[in-house]
C-alpha cells in the first residue's frame, strides 16, 4: 500500500491557486524530498496531508482520508512545521509529559535518551532555550514517536549549518529504518540531496518533476566545459547553463552521454541547479551561440 | 477517551488520556487560574490581620457583653442602612462582612480570569502558531474545545470554591486566637457568623452562576476562535450593537433587558427571596436548586453554550494560524 496517494489535488485561496491538480504516490520507505519556490504549493500540499486543510481531489495517507480523520492520522504521522511551533512557555518535562500523555505511540525513555546527550535541561522553559535546542527538542518529541510517516515542513529554518547536519543526520541514524517515510521540504536543497530517494519539483501549484533519485541520475547530466567547447556544448541543447570562472556547468535532460564526455567532464547535477533548470529555465540556456 | 479499537500489529501502545493531559496543559499555561485567587487572598488576608484589632471589641457588642457607645455615623447609604440596627446587630453584621467579602472577591476574580482565559483561548494557539504543534498530536479538535471549556466552567469556579474556604479557614483561626488572647470563647464570633453556612451558600451560588455564564463563557470561546484580532472588541460590540439598534429602530429595549438578565440575573432563581434585601439572612433554607434547575433560561443558556463549542471546534478544525 502506498503511504500517501493524491489524485487531483487541487486548492484555492480566492482567485489564488494553490495546488492544481496534483497527482502523488509516495511508497512506503520512501524518502521524498518536496522542493520548489515559495508560494510554489509546498505547504499547502503538506498541510492537506497532515490534514489541516481541505482539498478537492482524492487524498489518503496510510489509508486514511487526512481531512476526515486528523486525530486518528496523527497516531501514525509526526511532523514538525518548523522549529518556531513550540509554546514557548511549556517545560522541557512537561512536553514529555504532555506528549506521553496524548500520543499512543511515543516512547518517553527514547525520548529521554535523545536529550541526555543534548544539554537541554528537563526544567527549563522552551523560551529559554537556543533556536537549535528547541529544534533539538522538537526532533526528540517526535524521533520517540513510532510513527510510520514523518512530515517535516522547512524544520531546519534559522538554524545554523552544524545544527542543520546534525537534525539530519540524526534523522537518518535514529528515526529511519527502511519502513517509515519521511515527506521533507526545505529551501535547503543541497543539504537533504543524499538522504532522498524521491524528488518532488513543484511550481506555481504543478508537479514539474517527480522521479526517484536514480531517475533523475539517469535522466540529467552535468557537463562541465571550458570556453573553448562552449558553443559545442550549447549546440546539444542544454536545459541550464552556468558560469563559474572560467568553466560554464551545463545541464541535459535525457542527452547521450558519449557526445557530451567528448566535450568535457561529466557528473551528477546537485538538486539546486536541476531546480533552478527546471522552474526557472535561463534565457542563456537556449541562447544560439 | 480515543483508545483505539482496532490493534494494528501491535506495535508497543501505551494507554492515553488526551482529555486528562490537555486539562492540565491549560493549567501550565495558564497560570493566572490559580495565581490571581492567590495574590487576591493575600491581600485580603493582610488587611484582615490588621483589622483584627477591633474584632473583639465588635464580638463583645454583638454579643450583649459590652453596650456600644453610640458613634457618629460616617455620611453615605451603607450608613444610613446601618443605623436601622441596633449597634448589636450593626456589630454582628460587621462580624459577617470579611467572610462575605472574601467569598465575593474570590468569585469576581474568577470571573475575570475566566472572561480572558476564555478570549485568549482558541486565539493565542492560532496566533503563536502552537496550534501546529498540538494539532500533529492525535488530539480530537472536540477534545481540545472541552479541555479548555472546563476550565471557566468547572476548574475556576471550583478554585473560587476552594479558595474561599481556605480563606474563610485562615481568617477564623486568626480570629479564634485574637480572641481567645481576649480573653472570649471562639465560639461567639461562629454564633454571629455562621461561617459554615456562609461557605456552603456560596459554593451553591459559585456553582449556579457557572452554569447560568455558561452561554457567555460559550460566547467568548466562539469568538476567540473566529477572531483574527481584537477578540475583547468582537466578543463586546455585536451584542451592544445588537442592543443600539432595537433602541433606535424600534424603540424598544428588550435586547438590553435579556442581556443584563443574562449578566446580573442568575441568582434570583438560585435562592429564595428574603424579606430583609441583601446579606440580611443566612440560613441554608434559602437554597433552591430545583427552582434553579427548573428554570428554562438556564436550559436555553446551557443549550446556546453547547451549540458555541460545537462551533469552537468546526472552526478550530478549519482556521489557519493567523
Amino acid at each position: 500500500m502506498a503511504c500517501i496517494e493524491a489524485r487531483g489535488l487541487r486548492k484555492t485561496y480566492g482567485a489564488t491557486v494553490a495546488l492544481d491538480g496534483i497527482d502523488l504516490t509516495v511508497g512506503e520507505g520512501r524518502i521524498l524530498g518536496l522542493i520548489g519556490p515559495n508560494g510554489a504549493g509546498k505547504t499547502t500540499a503538506l498541510n492537506a496531508i497532515l490534514g489541516l486543510t481541505p482539498c478537492e481531489g482524492e487524498l489518503s495517507v496510510l489509508g486514511r482520508d487526512p481531512w476526515a480523520q486528523r486525530d486518528r492520522l496523527m497516531e501514525e504521522v509526526a511532523f514538525i512545521a518548523d522549529v518556531a511551533v513550540l509554546p514557548r512557555w511549556i517545560r522541557v518535562s512537561q512536553a514529555l509529559d504532555y506528549v506521553q500523555g496524548v500520543h499512543p505511540r511515543f516512547d518517553r525513555d527514547a525520548a529521554e535518551a535523545f536529550l541526555d546527550r543534548t544539554s537541554i535541561q528537563r526544567g527549563r522553559r522552551v523560551r529559554e532555550l537556543s533556536k537549535g535546542m528547541v529544534a533539538q527538542l522538537h526532533l526528540a518529541l517526535v524521533m520517540a514517536i513510532d510513527a510510520r510517516l514523518l512530515v517535516l515542513d522547512e524544520p531546519t529554518l534559522g538554524l545554523d549549518i552544524l545544527y542543520r547536519k546534525a537534525f539530519y543526520d540524526t534523522l537518518l541514524s535514529d528515526f529511519f529504518d527502511g519502513d517509515r517515510t519521511i515527506v521533507v521540504s526545505t529551501h535547503e536543497v543541497d543539504e537533504i540531496q543524499h538522504i532522498l530517494t524521491d524528488v518532488v519539483f513543484l511550481g506555481r501549484g504543478r508537479i514539474v518533476l517527480a522521479a526517484t533519485v536514480e531517475e533523475l541520475e539517469a535522466r540529467f547530466v552535468e557537463l562541465a566545459v571550458r570556453p573553448e567547447q562552449l558553443p559545442a556544448a550549447r549546440a546539444l541543447e542544454p536545459i541550464h547553463e552556468r558560469q563559474v570562472f572560467d568553466r560554464s556547468f551545463l545541464i541535459y535532460e535525457g542527452a547521450r552521454r558519449d557526445d557530451l564526455a567528448k566535450l568535457g567532464e561529466l557528473r551528477s547535477p546537485g538538486l539546486a541547479d536541476l531546480f533552478v533548470a527546471k522552474l526557472a529555465p535561463a534565457p542563456g540556456a537556449r541562447r544560439a551561440a | 477517551m480515543s483508545a483505539s479499537t482496532q490493534a494494528p500489529e501491535a506495535p508497543a501502545r501505551h494507554p492515553v488520556r488526551p482529555f486528562y493531559w490537555s486539562v492540565r496543559r491549560e493549567l501550565w499555561e495558564n497560570r493566572a487560574i490559580y495565581l490571581a485567587p492567590l495574590a487576591v487572598a493575600g491581600v485580603i488576608v493582610l488587611a484582615f490581620l490588621y483589622a483584627s484589632h477591633g474584632l473583639a471589641r465588635e464580638v463583645r457588642i454583638a454579643s450583649g457583653l459590652l453596650v456600644a457607645p453610640p458613634t457618629p455615623l460616617a455620611a453615605g447609604k451603607a450608613a444610613a442602612a446601618a443605623a436601622k440596627m441596633t449597634p448589636a446587630a450593626r456589630a454582628g453584621f460587621a462580624l459577617v462582612v470579611p467572610y462575605l467579602a472574601s467569598g465575593f472577591a474570590m468569585m469576581a476574580t474568577a470571573a475575570a480570569v475566566g472572561v480572558f482565559y476564555a478570549l485568549g483561548s482558541l486565539y493565542g494557539e492560532r496566533r503563536d502558531r502552537t496550534v501546529l504543534f498540538w494539532k500533529s498530536l492525535p488530539v480530537s479538535d472536540l477534545t481540545t474545545v472541552l479541555s479548555k471549556a472546563v476550565v471557566p466552567l468547572a476548574i475556576l469556579p471550583a478554585v473560587a470554591i476552594v479558595s474561599a474556604g481556605a480563606l474563610h479557614l485562615i481568617l477564623l483561626a486568626w480570629s479564634a486566637l485574637v480572641l481567645t488572647a481576649s480573653g472570649l470563647s471562639p465560639g461567639l464570633l461562629l454564633d454571629h457568623a455562621p461561617v459554615g453556612t456562609i461557605w456552603v451558600m456560596f459554593a451553591y451560588a459559585v456553582a449556579s452562576l457557572a452554569l447560568w455564564w455558561a452561554p457567555i463563557t460559550g460566547w467568548l470561546m466562539l469568538v476567540s476562535a473566529w477572531a483574527k484580532r481584537m477578540t475583547f472588541l468582537w466578543a463586546v460590540t455585536p451584542p451592544l450593537a445588537i442592543c443600539l439598534f432595537e433602541r433606535l429602530a424600534f424603540g424598544t429595549d428588550y435586547a438590553w433587558r435579556f442581556l443584563h438578565q443574562r449578566l446580573a440575573g442568575g441568582l434570583q432563581d438560585a435562592f429564595a427571596p428574603t424579606p430583609h434585601g441583601r446579606g440580611g439572612e443566612l440560613s441554608l433554607s434559602l437554597i433552591r436548586p430545583l427552582q434553579f434547575l427548573a428554570d428554562p433560561a438556564l436550559w436555553g443558556g446551557l443549550a446556546f453554550a453547547a451549540a458555541c463549542l460545537a462551533a469552537c471546534a468546526w472552526l478550530r478544525r478549519r482556521r489557519d494560524p493567523i
